[in-house]
């Protein structure tokens, strides 16, 4: 019964007060007042859809870093950073996915993160793959003052397909294609073109999601009253619980769309909402997803058995928990470039790559994948032709070695404020691996006074640089506080 | 072990720009300025030079690849020039090279000159590098001072050493080369400073503050070196010749090898160690007079007095803060100001410590003579703490 095997999902730690930007924008827009309330997930500056996306996968993956099962990799997302260049090669790179997968970046419409889900479902129930992986994420920039600014949300989610399905399995699809533009955003443009929401509403969601809906419940062989969960996210209040009404849903299995923790994230949401789903579903219980745009996507599970045991570390309710207020709307506003500031000469230095080299070096950047010794059992970083062994630097003894998902701590730091950084100070240090292996890397997501050595730590995958002149994105793995580590010594030490 | 090179060659001249800002020079007027005074000290003329090393390190700035800078700047006659570099340590390597070719038989008078243009960026501190291809994928937007700071956090952890102490005695050894700095003419800072201001300056990288960072100036220096015989021929008395040049380069033991752990210098301790055997030094604590170090960072000069075998290991920042490296200390260190108020002219710096000890050693050094020094020791480091070349030489008297 092909379905779920397991799902993941990932918010970025800020949250941005809506209070602390509808405040800074009251002399423009005091309209906005009205939507204060509560806070939405803002991705640090060296986060974006894809880096996002990859922690979902990880999340969903779980901590064994052999991922050669994987077959089929969707990349889902409308904020992709490449147009022409595929990201879901990026996303298998830094999951060290074979590269013999098949893979395909989705996109299009906010819908594209379930069409993607569809998709894999499709893939895995036809035959042309045992087990598929899709991550979405979705990081979209608005204009200052704007409704979206307070709408939108960051994150991702991910989720692991199989012939079993242990999770939920997979009962069936509605699809609707129509060309109902609510919005766009053109090839060369930053930000969205929104129509008037009552025509969206009425018109739109009104019309053209209730068949999707009603046509994955018939496949699905199930009635209205059979959904125990309805996730649909829209940013119009009432909106699910309407079209709950128009199809039968009953009103208690609407769920919450998280608009006043994480704000919507686009194409990634009704993943989102579906993962935060399963978190909280029992074994039985139907889940029907659907999502808007230009069209409607809808798609219908049964919760299995394993849902209790596949539980990821993080998921929905993790990402809730690991939170931070963000008050400071200006360091939104910078983070997604809506700011000219002074960066200082420092920050003229060419990020121009080597693509060569980043190929040669693939599995190392991309991967964080060093070496281990196969006569000393050293384990090392980057891999090298000659051990680092003192006493014993053999040649050629090296086979690949994957630090991604090896615990570490800080053996030496500093809180740099000479050097240029997005989110001065820019905090680095000697990272040293349980098992072996050490890197010297940026640390990331931090506060200064938060870092020492012996801090427990955890790989992200994130944005290492710019290159803004020729508009390509350079990405490597970072140290960031392994929170629950921490909370575990503290624990420890208490007692 | 090989025999070594004590007593083997002599220094002849020497010579050192003024350090600074200098807006008014580039690095060919500042090699002039070095150059001038290191032929009028050894009294020889240029066709007598056999041989020249030359070092600088941030060439993209104006000074130029190769060794044709130094020929044209000096108008050498023809000789063979040889440019090396070796990060901070490259003024060192320029001496070492000098002094091999002398000691080879293949020159009998070697000219080392070093020079760095650093201020011609447009903002403070070093210039922003380029590393290559690889390693900007790869490591962290950082500094210099940044890499360095990173011995605190380490030296803390392993030792016990609370950070308000660490604070304390590593603005002590700022406060100390201030001192020493305003003592002398060529300096580039000669101001004095109190602990307070130290303890209270802007952060650059924790936990170093303005006043934990070495100048970054602009300057050159040379040295003329021969062997003992020419040098008394020339009518030269009471010789400094060389007593050991070291240089330990790593090998990734402390960036990629669990094993190492960030609280010193792995190079400096084996390059220390070879020195002191090859200039036949038991012990240094007592008999070295007096040392340059590479105090780029008031944190390096703390653990390099242990790594140097000076201080007992975890007892640097204790002898620090008795005033053990004070000009009236035990052992006096950055005499001259040291890297933090000479300023450090990358390319010149090794070259820098070794003209203190040289005029230190000739009972020249005005204000800031010491009392019948006869070891004086240089340590020249460059890279960061862990990845980097750390040279150790020790001149003298002939003879002791």
């Amino acid at each position: 019964m092909v379905g779920i095997a397991a799902w993941g999902a990932y918010a970025p730690r800020l949250r941005l007060s809506r209070k602390a930007v509808t405040e800074a924008n009251a002399w423009v827009a005091p309209n906005l007042r009205a939507k204060a309330k509560g806070e939405r997930s803002m991705a640090n500056w060296d986060e974006d859809a894809l880096t996002m996306a990859v922690e979902a996968a990880r999340d969903a993956l779980g901590p064994d870093d052999d991922r050669s099962a994987v077959d089929a990799l969707y990349f889902a997302s409308t904020t992709a950073p490449f147009v022409d260049r595929q990201n879901a090669g990026i996303v298998a790179a830094a999951l060290t996915l074979e590269k013999s997968i098949a893979s395909a970046d989705v996109t299009g419409s906010q819908r594209c993160g379930l069409s993607a889900l569809g998709q894999a479902l499709a893939a895995v129930k036809g035959g042309a793959a045992r087990r598929a992986l899709v991550a979405t994420g979705e990081h979209r920039r608005a204009r200052a003052a704007s409704t979206q600014e307070l709408d939108n949300g960051d994150g991702a989610a991910a989720f692991v397909i199989d012939a079993e399905g242990g999770v939920a399995e997979f009962l069936g699809q509605g699809s609707v294609t129509d060309d109902f533009v609510d919005h766009f955003r053109g090839a060369d443009s930053d930000f969205d073109y929104a129509w008037e929401e009552r025509w969206i509403r009425d018109e739109g969601i009104v019309k053209l999601v209730p068949p999707a809906i009603r046509r994955a419940l018939e496949v699905s062989g199930l009635n209205a009253s059979d959904v125990s969960h309805f996730c649909f996210p829209s940013t119009f209040s009432g909106m699910a619980a309407g079209l709950a009404k128009t199809v039968g849903i009953a009103p208690e299995a609407v769920r919450d769309n998280l608009a006043l923790t994480l704000g919507e994230a686009g194409s990634a949401h009704g993943p989102l909402m579906l993962a935060h789903a399963l978190e909280q579903a029992r074994p039985g219980e139907v889940i029907l997803i659907a999502q808007f745009g230009q069209g409607a996507e809808a798609l219908v599970f049964r919760v299995g058995d394993g849902v209790g045991n596949n539980r990821p570390a993080r998921g929905v309710a993790g990402s809730l928990a690991d939170r931070k207020d963000e008050t400071n709307y200006l360091k939104f506003l910078t983070f997604n470039g809506l700011v000219e500031w002074d960066k200082g000469m420092r920050a003229e230095k060419d990020n121009k790559t080597a693509l060569t080299t980043l190929y040669r070096n693939q599995d190392m950047i991309l991967g964080l994948v060093g070496g281990r010794c196969r006569e000393t059992g050293v384990v090392q970083f980057p891999r090298t032709r000659i051990s680092v062994a003192p006493n014993n630097p053999g040649v050629d003894t090296q086979e690949p070695y994957r630090f991604a998902e090896r615990k570490a701590s800080v053996l030496s730091y500093s809180a740099d404020y000479l050097t240029f950084s997005m989110s001065p100070p820019n905090h680095y240090g000697m990272i040293v691996f349980e098992g072996g292996g050490r890197i010297m890397m940026d640390i990331t997501d931090v506060e200064p006074g938060e870092v020492d050595s012996g801090l427990p730590v955890k790989m992200v995958f994130r944005i290492k640089d710019v290159d803004e002149k020729r508009g390509f994105v350079r990405y490597f793995w970072k140290a960031a506080p392994d929170r629950a580590a921490m909370a575990k010594n503290t624990a420890l030490a208490a007692e | 072990m090989a025999k070594g090179i004590r007593d083997k060659v002599a220094i002849l001249g020497m010579g050192c720009s003024k350090f600074g800002e200098r807006w008014d020079a580039g690095s060919d007027d500042l090699m002039v300025e070095a150059y001038v005074e290191a032929m009028q000290d050894a009294g020889i003329e240029p066709s007598q030079l056999d041989a020249a090393w030359f070092s600088t390190h941030i060439d993209e700035l104006g000074t130029g690849k190769g060794g044709t800078p130094l020929s044209i700047a000096l108008r050498l006659p023809n000789i063979a020039v040889t440019r090396v570099e070796n990060f901070c340590a490259s003024g060192s390597e320029a001496f070492r090279g000098a002094v091999y070719a002398v000691a080879a038989g293949a020159a009998d008078i070697a000219i080392a000159v070093g020079v760095e243009k650093l201020k011609d960026t447009g903002y403070g501190g070093l210039p922003v590098g380029n590393p290559g291809t690889l390693a900007p994928q790869v490591i962290p937007n950082g500094s210099a001072p940044g890499n360095f700071a990173q011995l605190a956090s380490a030296y803390r952890a392993k030792h016990g050493v609370s950070r308000e102490d660490l604070k304390r005695a590593i603005a002590h050894v700022s406060v100390k080369s201030h001192a020493n700095g305003a003592k002398n003419r060529k300096a580039h800072l000669q101001k004095a400073v109190t602990v307070e201001q130290v303890l209270n300056a802007p952060m650059i990288a924790e936990p170093l503050g303005l006043f934990d960072c070495c100048g970054v100036s602009d300057g050159a220096a040379a040295a003329i070196v021969t062997t003992p015989e020419i040098a008394r021929a020339l009518g030269k008395r009471d010789l400094v010749t060389v007593k050991a040049l070291q240089l330990s380069v790593s090998n990734g033991y402390e960036s990629q090898y669990n094993g190492w752990d960030g609280s010193h210098f792995h190079t400096a301790r084996i390059a220390a160690g070879k020195a002191y055997r090859e200039a036949g030094i038991e012990r240094p604590r007592e008999q070295i007079s007096m040392m340059e170090v590479h105090d780029c960072f008031s944190i390096t000069e703390l653990v390099t007095m242990e790594d140097l075998f000076i201080s007992p290991e975890g007892q640097g920042w204790r002898d620090v803060l008795d005033g053990f490296y004070d000009a009236d200390g035990g052992l006096p260190c950055q005499i001259d100001g040291g890297l933090k108020c000479f300023g450090h002219p990358i390319g010149a710096s090794g070259l820098r410590m070794l003209y203190e000890m040289y005029l230190q050693l000739q009972g020249r050094a005005g204000e800031r003579q010491l009392k019948d020094p006869v070891f004086g020791m240089t340590h020249n480091l460059g890279g960061a703490p862990a990845s980097n070349v750390c040279s150790v030489a020790i001149i003298g008297q002939e003879g002791a």
